[in-house]
């Protein structure tokens, strides 16, 4: 018997609507869910590669139990059974100890959290935590201080867009497969594409213009972009008379950052950025100024992202087709929401211990912050933290310098990890709870927030084929079995549906036909005359004293990023379209498309170290090293190297990956303490490494 | 050539490699076997990058060198539409149809000891569907269609491109 499944893919972060064909059993097909528009059948490589994902045998596929020490690799089966009495003999004593807030979870964040978050809390700990500090905080809180909104706060609509205007925002690699196609629709549409960044992705080739910026420079650039358009009255001033304060304070501010200053600073001639500035007050207010995703770069990214947030003010294109939009959620389409599983469970109201909402003030406590919460781990302060649940997130590799990361997580008493790989995370812990892959498992109800606004489901399509759980099954057992079993009253996924959807007048069934629910038929605008934001104002606003208070300056002058010392390079990285965070690379599949990643330099700088394209060389930062072959090519610029992101495994049973290729992160010492003092979110981009060749190394 | 065509749009193409994943999950090619391949070319160039892909799988040829040189007659070419295919089961590995073929399309399949070639998905086909590469593209830049669709449409474009360059 065949049947098409709808679910939600799992292979990557961004979870796209797809439909599975299972017949007896066996899945056969795999496409992306047509019932919705945006996505028709398309699926990118890593959904094409997730029946390839469940074959795979080098993934956990049992719980296992470290024989071993930490790292060691070194490990024996065990049933459910017996990892759960292992976690909760240990856990029992630390929380009799020191309390529930001992123990700190992390994962990838997204729409299913709701259920992990619950388990955090009814143990007794404020310290979930997910990724971002590696990923968009940074963003993130520039749109808090900006709008008062969060940067999820706002969507995109490129399709209809005249400009987009994109920092280093790798739209056709850090691929989202709705999102590409709407930008590929907009350039088909005649949309000019400006593209900034010190190496010429693939977005690069798609782009009307593209300037290869100096590294680290972007908040000169912005500045002197800013300078322009104000200077010239090159804005909405409609738009901003009535929902922007602070202008005049950005107009004095903005004074030395002429285009010939920003230049001089990022080597982009000012005559073009007088003809880009030119041309975007031509085609507001359908212009889009993306404010970055991953902007865990420099120590100035929040700075940058925030002026990013404010041009897309100045180009009045809030809530504007062609611009930005508010994703509408289910009560803009008079619907009542999904209900939560943590509100089921009582508030902790013990500070975090990575300090978010105390030490510092100005990070949201939804999210945390992993940096922060290591130093906690390290120092016992604001109090001892001794168990770590790391949920499908990978910190050793996420976060910079991996030997700092282990001295700080040797520390804690208990380390589990709950995955569909072996990650390196999971590789260092004590135990390994094996999930189902994504085919195999249900999950919590999610809510889809858009133009219109519903819920989704990611449903079982077949069964496990190994001894591996759903994630829901193993937190809700694990809080039964620690005695907080009341605030997890669910035998069933379906149980924990009916509870979600208690509000909604929904029922299961109305998933079945095509795996989400629309809330409305018609796309849903907010009028454009009755804008609100979430500032103590309820403007946009330019200088924000709240964050000021907190020790936030609205608008710091600019200053330069450290030149690479003499011989050295900026280490940039990035991800390709068919291989993300390092999930990828030992995928039966996905390793065949690459399995060992390059060194791009740029031509010059080869020349001068006599480094030929494909030649073999030696990088060098700290007490690292590695080699790796030379993509030799002016698409870069001269004072960076880049790598991808997510080789150079040392897990050994990863056999299509181990040793090949060479990780970035481990490049990246004493990073782990340097971060955007204001954003939070760690500076990736601001290690330099040596190159040499590695024939010059043998001798 | 077949009565079909795999056109690709290099425009909307973003090289992703969705079209190799699909392929190779739903023929099974083998490791290292690919029955179709983007095939990347870039040049720095000023203002603008030049970073294009191209698609290659089988030209499905009218006179197909790698049938000719066949000598088991395992390498077919189909009455009704002309597909190019392999049959599995009298194939012996000879590989002289790699040899023949002037673009080396027919792939090695180490596990089996035998070639596999893009088929252009004929059991899809043939129950009305698209080829495996062309239904789930990312961007929907490739196109299963006829030459002859192919050409309208171009040429459909070219003048469209005429109108909107009128003075």
């Amino acid at each position: 018997m065949k049947e098409t499944k709808y679910s939600i893919c799992g292979m990557c972060a961004v979870r796209c609507p797809i439909a599975v064909e299972v017949e007896d059993g066996k899945p056969v097909w795999i496409e992306g869910n047509s019932h919705d528009g945006g996505m028709g059948r398309s699926l990118c490589a890593k959904g094409g590669a997730a029946f390839s994902q469940r074959l795979d045998r080098q993934r956990p596929l049992s719980p296992l139990l470290r024989t071993g020490k930490r790292g060691e690799g070194l490990w024996r089966e065990a049933s459910w059974d017996e990892a759960y009495e292992y976690i909760t003999s240990r856990l029992k004593p630390i929380i009799a100890e020191h309390g529930g807030r001992a123990l700190m979870f992390s994962d990838r964040g997204g729409p299913f959290a709701d259920l992990r978050q619950a388990f955090v809390k009814a143990l007794g700990s404020p310290n979930y935590i997910n990724h971002d500090c590696t990923c968009g905080r940074n963003v993130h809180h520039a749109s808090k201080s900006v709008y008062g909104l969060g940067r999820k706060d706002f969507a995109y609509d490129y399709a209809n867009a005249r400009h987009i205007v994109l920092f280093g925002r790798n739209i056709t690699e850090s691929l989202k497969v709705k999102e590409v196609k709407s930008f590929l629709q907009g350039v088909k549409k005649g949309a000019h594409v400006t593209y900034i960044d010190p190496r010429a992705a693939i977005t690069a080739g798609k782009a009307s213009r593209y300037w290869q910026i100096k590294p680290g420079t972007d908040y000169a650039l912005l500045l002197g972009i800013a300078h322009c358009l104000l200077e010239n009255q090159w804005y909405d001033q409609d738009f901003v008379a009535r929902y922007v304060t602070g202008l005049p304070e950005f107009k004095a501010f903005l004074a030395p950052y002429t285009p010939e200053w920003a230049a001089m600073e990022t080597g982009i001639p000012a005559e073009e950025i007088l003809a880009f500035c030119r041309e975007i007050n031509e085609d507001r207010p359908k212009v889009i100024f993306h404010p970055g995703w991953m902007l865990a770069r420099y120590r100035d990214s929040f700075h940058a992202s925030r002026i990013l947030h404010i041009l897309n003010a100045l180009m009045g294109n809030i809530e504007q087709p062609g611009g930005l939009f508010y994703p509408k959620g289910p009560k803009d389409a008079g619907s009542k929401g999904l209900k939560s599983l943590a509100a089921l469970v009582p508030a902790v109201t013990d500070e975090r211990a990575d300090g978010c909402g105390t030490r510092y003030p100005q990070w949201d406590k939804g999210a945390g912050m992993l940096q922060t919460a290591y130093e906690a781990i390290d120092s016992g302060i604001p109090y001892p933290v001794k168990a770590y649940f790391i949920h499908r997130h990978n910190p050793l590799i996420a976060l910079p310098d991996p030997k700092e990361q282990q001295r700080i997580l040797d520390k804690l008493d208990l380390i589990v990890a709950v995955d569909v790989h072996f990650s390196e995370s999971a590789w260092f812990a004590d135990v390994i709870l094996p999930e189902n892959t994504f085919l195999e498992r249900d999950d919590i109800l999610r809510t889809e927030k858009g133009l219109k606004p519903g819920f989704g489901r990611r449903q079982q399509c077949v069964k496990p084929l190994n001894n591996t759980k759903a994630g829901w099954e193993i937190y809700v057992e694990l809080a039964k079995r620690l005695g907080k079993g009341d605030f997890f009253p669910f035998q069933s996924i379906e149980d924990i549906w009916h509870y979600q959807l208690q509000d909604t007048g929904l029922t299961l069934a109305d998933f079945d036909a095509k795996g989400f629910v629309k809330l409305s038929d018609k796309a849903l605008w907010f009028d454009r005359d009755q804008l609100k934001f979430g500032t103590a104002s309820g403007k946009i606003e330019i200088i924000n004293s709240q964050w000021e208070a907190m020790g936030v300056a609205s608008l710091p002058p600019y200053a330069p990023p450290v030149e690479p010392p003499a011989g050295s390079f900026r280490l940039l990285f990035g991800r390709c379209g068919y291989q993300a965070h390092g999930q990828h690379q030992n995928n039966p599949i996905l390793s065949e498309l690459l399995d060992v990643n390059k060194l791009w330099i740029n031509t010059q700088a080869a020349k001068q170290l006599g480094i030929k394209d494909g030649d073999q060389v030696v990088v060098s930062g700290g007490d690292a090293r590695g080699t790796i072959g030379a993509r030799v090519t002016d698409l870069i610029h001269p004072q960076a190297v880049f790598m991808l992101h997510g080789f150079g495994t040392d897990v050994r049973v990863k056999k299509r990956s181990f040793g090949k290729g060479l990780a970035d992160h481990i490049f990246m010492q004493g990073k782990l303490k340097e971060w955007d003092q204001a954003g939070g979110g760690l500076n990736l981009a601001e290690s330099f490494v040596t190159v040499t060749p590695a024939a010059a190394q043998e001798k | 050539m077949s009565k079909y065509i795999v056109t690709q749009d290099v425009a909307d193409c973003i090289g992703c490699r969705a079209c190799e994943v699909h392929c190779k999950d739903k023929n099974n090619s083998g490791p290292g076997a690919f029955y179709c391949r983007m095939i990347e070319v870039s040049a720095a160039g000023a203002p603008l990058p030049k970073i294009d892909f191209v698609y290659l799988s089988c030209f499905h040829c009218e006179q197909p060198w790698c049938v000719d040189v066949c000598p088991t007659g395992a390498m077919r070419r189909r009455p009704q539409d002309g597909i190019v295919y392999v049959e599995d089961s009298a194939c012996v590995g000879c590989k002289a149809c790699i040899t023949a073929c002037p673009w080396t399309v027919p792939q090695w399949n180490p596990t089996t000891g035998k070639v596999g070639k893009c088929d252009l998905c004929k059991d899809r086909i043939d129950q009305g569907l698209e080829p495996a590469c062309v239904t789930k593209c990312t961007t929907g830049c490739l196109t299963f269609t006829t030459p002859a669709a192919a050409s309208e449409i171009r040429r459909q474009e070219f003048a469209e491109q005429l109108l909107r360059h009128r003075r």
